[in-house]
């Protein structure tokens, strides 16, 4: 089925988050749609996808104008789409999210759960997508639950496949599998576009890419285009790929983790008997998928969970039984994965947030009382080094664009002396320049001689940053590598290889060989 | 997992106010606890709870019925009979309120309860907490304050303060224990809550069949009236508890926005997760805000049992604690909401009684149903626009608890 | 790649045992309760005195059945021992966790229900001898509107929408239940009011919590104010003149209907099946809404509105439809609950007459985890302890209102002790707005 977009818009308020857009998508073609994060890729999709109404333009199957008035009539007319983040109902089973919304039924709509369960049955082994009908979505590993999501579109019969940000969550062997479903689907004939940020993704399978930048098309690609030049497309000037830095002087461990297990609410062990340290002046990344226990690992260490075994050692002194307080009062700075989430108040100012876990400090209180000119001054002065774009220090912090939420708790967190910073995805959701800008402050504090412990599942920024990689998977530090080692090799430690070499032998982590 | 929140985008940097516009909009749904955007649209949801107020007394007004009964014959005698018990109506309801020195000392005098009580509601919602068990700390707190105040033979001025402090600490020690259940086990507050309640009346009810708490050689379930030394000194025509309430009031305001546990209880009640990353110890605000809040509504029944003589009855906190949930609701759980709420409760309270009395004879529950038609108005602004064909305007967010989360 | 080695099944072994503090603090609460009971048992047969105590096998005594002896102390021992099993157990962690550990706690909880109870009636002093009397018939009476006041909550919530109305419900439900049936001079009728008046309100909460996005913690509250303040100001509207009210709020009840057969099961038929019409659609509501919500196309639909709205939309599903009809259909339940406090059992309506019942439904939808079979057996322990409560009141062992509390206080020890943390549909009180 061919797919047009002529001239589609969308307008949010005085925003425009689609400018203009138009894109022709070719029967048994993969298109790929790459622009960065906030550029307007999902808001063309979900406009595709029936779940937000155009404010202009016109979209053509076939050479026929449709609209879609809802998701439903998307479905009916043969478009499918996995979400970045999965549209699946975590407490129900396989079969039970694919038949939702086409349920097969008995009479008086009861439902036939047989039929539902075979259904999924005859598409996996079609496509060869195994999953299991009757098991809950929340016990799969999320590549099994993206499956489910390829399942559910195909039992709608798509013809054309929108898959958003679809590699995020996969290792890197995962996206191999994937990269060869799509080029299955395409030879039967289905149509797909496939959104994504990453270069190396888009050159690897695409046969046309677009570019889209600040809503609009910025122009488009072939397949043999240079990252460097299809980086500068995308961002609107010239990127450096990589991180600025001098190869770091590593001095005494400053963090020891010893034999840490971590059992969580449900009773899974998480984490399971990891032991490393990290040392003043280095960076130690922490790579792999999410959900292999990094979560759990980190949150541990600020005493936002309690391990079940092990201990975790400042400067030689167990903090093992502290809370989130007295860790970030010992000069630990935290700057966690989901900071909507844990990062920040979103409801609170850019100048309270700034103070969030300060305000007890003597410098921002007098006994009871908050000292509100010293908060503001503060927030004046953080306002000023980290370039936080806000219309004033009293706008909330819900209101600003990802990158400037990060910068905000990044700001608060490098705002005193540390000993340790623990960063989680310090630049998921985030524009590149903010990226930039992020990795050279933390870099920055590496130099201070804080040792740094960055946790990411982007392969990229673990290599632009890290001075030694630990690789997690299924609870275990499978091993520890240096950042020569090849990304290959890396990748499959992330599906549960263990390490080629050793190079630091104080670190063997949960290496079993 | 699929639950993640969606990571904001970034936007380019010229495009951050209309972002911060747009947001501002989808914060507005998600919260949608950010009613009360203008002062306007308050008074258009009183106008329009009046209106259907006023449907109510001409539905149900006897003369009204009879004369709809031949309406196509004379229909002047239904809108006569109708405007007649409506301005009746009404006028009483505001001659009741303010209209003379003494209705307003007893608008105060209805207000000053329904304020404290209605901070401390508000105060649990600031941190995240629906504190539905007002009325079980009321229940305490007047027990306590009460039996200081009747058994007890203690000077003037001591015997008040040590009577106050009796049935603020009585208060506060009911609520600290949902608190504390909250805080240590997660049990969810809503349900401890509506359960002190019955077990502080079921206490209450018990303590009445005790011979201390019983007038000697009575069997009713009713106390002495409280000594005169401990109550409260009449000021103005009304008593000096009124000028306790606004003061604490004023101390709520400065606890929430200027303190340290102000901020920490604010934090909790927008985040728990972030205040916690932050290392602020939850556990310690859920407590402690049901420990003040609990003080607040037996300051509450402080001013009920302390202002006038009153006996301990097993009906002494009416439905205070519950009137309490609806100020805060209606104040947006900030103070000087509240308190403006809390005299709004105490004129219509004070004015239902007249109108009663009145010639329309409008039965006093009325108030009651345009109290909470007023706070459902004000909660739906989108409504109240739309019936009255007012603009759209913005307003600020107040974070109030929202679900089962915990 | 021969240096690459997977993570084997063997590796995973290896972990050191740690057993996770959650269920370690789990088992010393279990123990603990248990040993208490133990102890109460145990005590109960060292005071009492008079090892004879009367019991009848239906609700109260009657020329037909007669009371007959019950010897204490061996009840009493008996029921100790079993708990004193129950404990030992569970401080050998041996308790299964499948329906065999249930079997256990009800096997332990008859026990102390039966030690209990032996205890408080014996030794009466007075001339006349109260008997130990079934608690099944009023059990189910008092249960019945906390039932259907709970499945209403479960219907509104599993489809994502707060509802902390069913107060409201049941007082809107118990009024016109009462004036449809003085109407039509019809028990029956009154029923079809009270599902009109509950769907009615439930029309309410779904038009300001769906269309205009009230906060629904804040809805359900003013709801409750309204259909308190409303009912109130109806009934004081109606004239006191017999001739008047009559036509009303002066209904006929419901009567009880004996189902032929069933109800001659000794013990519980009498119990079960001799009620009146609204009983047994409490019954027959229970089943339904479980079927409903588990088994059909809509109820898959429902329960994803209620977990993932958006997801649902993905898949053509329209939410707010749905939510409609979900809290609707629970208007029906909560409505009936209502109509027991008039046609159902007293007769004409009182002010405030559902004297707060509504909120403990809410509470048995929370302590039955959104479940409609949980949310009926807390309904049903809450029937349990307030007929056990009334009928005690006939003994001086306990005062009356002490044992008042006790329904309240086991539930804060339920909810705090054993519930903790409870995990509601996910998009409980989330509106849903397309961006």
């Amino acid at each position: 089925m061919k797919l047009e977009i002529r001239g589609l818009t969308k307008r949010f308020g005085s925003f425009v988050a689609n400018d203009d857009i138009s894109l022709t998508i070719e029967p048994g073609q993969i298109h790929c749609l790459l622009g960065e994060n906030g550029a307007g890729k999902s808001t063309l999709m979900n406009m595709l996808y029936g779940l937000l109404e155009p404010s202009a333009g016109e979209v053509l199957l076939d050479g026929e104008p449709v609209s879609f008035a809802s998701p439903g009539d998307a479905i009916a007319a043969g478009i499918g789409m996995v979400h970045q983040h999965f549209m699946l109902i975590p407490v129900f089973t396989v079969a039970e999210n694919v038949m939702l919304g086409r349920e097969q039924t008995r009479t008086l709509g009861v439902l036939d759960r047989d039929r539902a369960a075979q259904v999924v049955r005859d598409l996996s082994r079609e496509y060869r997508l195994a999953v299991d009908p009757d098991s809950l979505v929340e016990s799969l590993p999320v590549g099994v639950q993206q499956r489910v999501e390829i399942i559910k579109a195909l039992a709608n019969h798509a013809k054309v496949l929108i898959l958003d940000e679809p590699t995020a969550v996969l290792t890197p062997q995962e996206i191999d599998e994937l990269m060869e479903i799509m080029r299955s689907l395409k030879q039967q004939g289905t149509s797909i576009v496939f959104i994504t940020h990453k270069l190396r993704e888009v050159k690897a399978i695409g046969d046309t890419i677009t570019v889209i930048r600040r809503g609009k098309v910025v122009g488009s690609a072939s397949p043999d285009t240079s990252e460097e030049d299809l980086a500068e497309m995308m961002v609107g000037r010239e990127v450096k790929l990589t991180v600025d830095k001098e190869a770091a002087t590593a001095g005494s461990p400053v963090l020891e983790v010893q034999n840490m297990t971590v059992i969580d609410g449900r009773g899974q062990t998480v984490v399971k008997d990891v032991s490393f340290e990290a040392r003043a002046g280095e960076v130690l990344g922490i790579a792999g998928v999410q959900g292999n226990g990094q979560t759990e690992l980190i949150k541990s260490l600020m005493g936002l969970v309690r391990p079940s075994a092990g201990r975790i050692l400042l400067e030689g002194q167990d903090i093992s039984r502290w809370g989130p307080r007295d860790s970030l009062g010992a000069g630990i700075g935290y700057i966690p994965e989901d900071r909507s989430h844990d990062g920040y108040v979103g409801a609170f100012s850019v100048r309270e947030n700034l103070v969030l876990d300060l305000y007890k400090h003597d410098d921002y209180s007098r006994g009871p009382a908050l000292r509100l000119d010293a908060i503001a001054g503060n927030a004046r002065d953080r306002i000023a080094e980290f370039d936080i774009r806000t219309e004033d220090m009293d706008t909330p912090v819900s209101a600003l664009s990802g990158g400037n939420q990060q910068k905000v708790v990044v700001a608060r967190e490098l705002s005193r002396p540390l000993k340790v910073l623990i960063a989680s995805q310090p630049t998921r959701g985030v524009d590149v320049g903010s990226i930039e800008f992020i990795h050279k402050r933390i870099i920055e504090e590496r130099d201070r001689g804080t040792a740094v412990v960055i946790v990411s599942t982007e392969l990229d920024e673990i290599y632009g940053l890290a001075d030694r990689i630990a690789v997690m998977y299924d609870g275990r530090i499978v091993g520890t590598v240096s950042p020569d080692t090849p990304r290959e090799t890396v990748g499959l430690m992330m599906a549960g290889a263990s390490s080629p070499e050793e190079p630091t032998p104080a670190s063997v982590g949960g290496e079993r060989d | 997992m699929t639950d993640k929140p969606e990571p904001d985008a970034a936007e380019p940097d010229a495009e951050t106010h209309a972002r911060a516009e747009s947001v501002g909009q989808g914060a507005d749904l998600r919260s949608p606890v950010t009613w009360l955007p203008t002062v306007k649209v308050t008074a258009a949801a009183i106008l329009l709870a009046l209106v259907v107020g006023a449907l109510l007394i001409v539905v149900s007004d006897r003369e009204v019925i009879e004369a709809a009964g031949y309406f196509f014959d004379y229909p002047w005698d239904f809108f006569k009979f109708a405007g007649e018990a409506i301005w009746e109506s009404y006028r009483a309801l505001v001659l009741g309120a303010v209209g003379s020195g003494a209705a307003l000392s007893q608008t105060l005098e209805r207000a000053a309860p329904l304020i404290c009580a209605g901070l401390g509601v508000s105060l649990a919602f600031r941190a995240g907490m629906f504190n539905i068990g007002a009325q079980g700390q009321l229940i305490i707190g007047a027990v306590c304050a009460g039996f200081v105040g009747f058994t007890f033979d203690l000077p003037i001025g001591l015997h008040l303060l040590l009577a106050l402090v009796a049935g603020v600490a009585g208060g506060a020690l009911w609520g600290a224990i949902a608190g504390y259940l909250k805080a240590q086990t997660g049990a969810h507050e809503v349900i401890t809550t509506i359960m002190l309640n019955y077990v502080a009346s079921s206490t209450l009810l018990y303590l009445l069949t005790k011979d201390a708490f019983q007038r000697p050689g009575s069997d009713n379930p009713r106390s002495l009236p409280v000594d005169d030394s401990a109550t409260f000194p009449m000021l103005f025509g009304f008593h000096s508890g009124v000028l306790v309430a606004i003061a604490v009031a004023v101390v709520a305001w400065w606890l929430l926005e200027r303190t340290t546990l102000g901020f920490e209880m604010r934090a909790v009640g927008a985040n728990a997760d972030a205040a916690r990353t932050a290392g602020m110890s939850v556990r310690k605000v859920y407590t402690l805000t049901m420990l003040i809040a609990g003080g607040l509504a037996g300051l509450a029944a402080v001013q009920q049992i302390l202002g006038h003589h009153d006996s301990l009855t097993a009906n002494v906190a009416g439905s205070l604690g519950f009137d309490a949930i609806t100020v805060a609701l209606l104040g947006r759980a900030t103070p000087l909401g509240t308190v403006l709420a809390g005299l709004l409760f105490g004129a219509l309270a004070s004015g239902g009684i007249q109108m009663q009395a009145s010639e329309a004879a409008t039965p006093v529950e009325l108030t009651q149903v345009l109290q909470a038609l007023i706070v459902l108005f004000v909660a739906a602004p989108a409504l109240v626009r739309g019936v009255l064909r007012m603009k759209e305007s913005g307003g600020g967010a107040t974070v109030m608890a929202k679900g089962w989360g915990s | 790649m021969g240096l690459v080695t997977a993570i084997t099944a063997e590796a995973a072994q290896d972990l050191p045992r740690v057993r996770d503090r959650a269920d370690v603090v789990r088992q010393v609460k279990l123990v603990v309760v248990m040993a208490v009971v133990t102890a109460l048992l145990v005590f109960f047969a060292l005071t009492v005195d008079n090892s004879h105590v009367q019991f009848v096998l239906g609700e109260r005594v009657t020329v037909d059945s007669p009371p007959k002896e019950l010897p204490a102390h061996p009840v009493l021992w008996v029921s100790a021992v079993v708990a004193a099993v129950g404990t030992v157990l569970a401080a050998a962690n041996r308790i299964p966790r499948d329906w065999r550990g249930v079997v256990v706690y009800l096997l332990v909880g008859l026990a102390f229900y039966a030690g209990f109870i032996v205890w408080a009636y014996s030794d009466q002093s007075g001339s006349f001898q109260s008997s130990i009397a079934n608690p099944l018939p009023g059990t189910i009476r008092i249960a019945t509107p906390l039932v259907l006041g709970a499945l209403a909550g479960c219907m509104c919530e599993r489809a994502g929408v707060i509802n902390i109305a069913i107060e409201g419900q049941f007082l809107m439900g118990a009024f016109f239940a009462s004036v449809a049936a003085s109407l039509a001079f019809n028990a029956y009728m009154g029923l079809v009011g009270a599902i009109l008046a509950g769907v009615g309100m439930a029309a309410l909460l779904a038009v300001f919590a769906l269309r205009y996005l009230v906060n629904q913690v804040v809805l359900g509250v003013v709801l409750i104010a309204l259909a308190t303040g409303l009912t109130s100001f109806l009934l004081s509207q109606i004239p006191g003149d017999p001739a008047i009210k009559q036509y009303f709020n002066e209904p006929p009840r419901l009567d009880t209907i004996a189902i032929p057969g069933l109800s001659q099961i000794p013990v519980v038929g009498e119990a079960l099946f001799n009620q009146t019409a609204l009983v047994y659609l409490m019954y027959v509501s229970v089943v339904v809404v479980a079927f409903v919500l588990f088994q059909t196309k809509w109820g898959l639909r429902v329960r994803s509105v209620g977990e993932h709205p958006k997801a649902a939309d993905t898949v053509g599903i329209k939410v707010n439809r749905v939510r409609w009809q979900a809290v609707l259909f629970g208007g029906v339940f909560a409505g009936l609950g209502g109509a027991y406090y008039t046609v159902g059992s007293t007769g004409a309506f009182d002010r405030e007459v559902s004297a707060g019942n509504g909120f403990i439904a809410l509470a048995a939808v929370i302590m039955g985890r959104w479940h409609p079979l949980g949310a009926t057996a807390a309904a049903v322990f809450f029937g349990f302890m307030w007929n056990l409560q009334s009928q005690l009141s006939f003994v001086d062992k306990i005062p009356s209102q002490l044992l008042g509390m006790t329904p309240y206080l086991a539930t804060i020890i339920a909810v705090a002790g054993f519930v903790g943390r409870v995990r509601p549909p996910a998009a409980d009180g989330e509106p849903y707005v397309k961006s």
